[in-house]
């Protein structure tokens, strides 16, 4: 019990530190490689919820697909203006940058009073759970039930992912043609 | 084990990392990457409360949702910001200021 809080405490201190310098590094290279971490730890924090496939899904679509993606957007874009913005940002590192702190800080504070007053692990419908022998134990395989439910409960959602996800492959593909061709 | 409360605290964390990067950075690619992260952090707390529903799996199969609603967002806006490169010189989004021309 313990060695799992231990490796709780592990990921979450990798995946919100990588976080930490992935927003505040000054080189755009650094700062995508950074996330690389962070997504990697957050895949660890959803076993640690006992939601295998999720995490196997994020290390696949995340890690494999999205960060492929934008260092192929960051190579296609050219060097020499990404470093003209960021010496630009360097000198005034200070003014523009406060009133950002200030926002992420206060909305840090309303999250976590949120968070410890509303006492998420006492709510009614987690102790029907829990009550009710409905929770996922480290034993249980879920895979299979997540495939017959999205099949069966979650057919509409899904077939409504699949049709935004052509709109997504049809957008995508016209919006990156050449200019000369419209 | 792990109570749902320190989910929601990381969730918490990364999620206001998250708004820092997207109001603070110059570049709109690491705009984007604060989005990816406020993202994340929702789907960690769907993650988390979806542990207590072992017969319909709502939160780990919208979980799945949600990331692959990530991916397809992800590709279209790059498009636009290859778009907006070519069109402006610059991925700064305070220099953009025009919506067409």
């Amino acid at each position: 019990m313990s060695m799992i809080r231990l490796m709780f405490y592990v990921m979450s201190f990798i995946a919100i530190a990588s976080a930490l310098y992935a927003a505040l590094s000054k080189n755009l290279v650094r700062s995508i490689f950074v996330f690389f971490v962070t997504l990697f730890a957050l895949a660890g924090l959803y076993v640690l919820a006992l939601a295998d496939f999720v995490a196997v899904t994020q290390v696949v679509i995340y890690v494999g697909g999205i960060l492929v993606l934008i260092l192929f957007a960051f190579m296609l874009s050219r060097r020499e203006t990404l470093n003209v913005i960021q010496q630009r940002k360097s000198t005034f590192i200070n003014m523009a940058k406060v009133p950002a702190l200030i926002l992420a800080a206060l909305f840090l504070v309303v999250l976590v009073n949120v968070i410890l007053k509303a006492d998420a692990d006492n709510l009614p419908w987690i102790k029907e759970a829990i009550a009710q022998k409905n929770v996922i134990t480290p034993t249980s395989s879920t895979i299979d039930n997540i495939g017959v439910n999205l099949m069966t409960t979650y057919l509409l959602p899904f077939e409504a992912i699949s049709i935004l996800l052509l709109m997504a492959l049809v957008g995508a593909a016209h919006l990156s043609r050449k200019e000369g061709s419209a | 084990m792990i109570t749902l409360t320190d989910f929601l605290l990381v969730g918490a964390v990364l999620f206001s990392t998250g708004i820092y990067m997207i109001v603070s950075k110059r570049n709109s690619i690491q705009v984007l990457i604060g989005i990816e992260l406020m993202l994340n952090a929702a789907i960690l707390n769907l993650v988390a409360f979806g542990r207590f529903d072992k017969l319909k799996n709502s939160g780990q199969v919208f979980a799945l949702f949600a990331i692959v609603l990530a991916a397809a967002t992800t590709a279209v806006a790059l498009a636009i910001i290859l778009n907006v490169y070519r069109r402006y010189k610059t991925i700064d989004p305070d220099e953009i200021k025009n919506l067409r021309d």
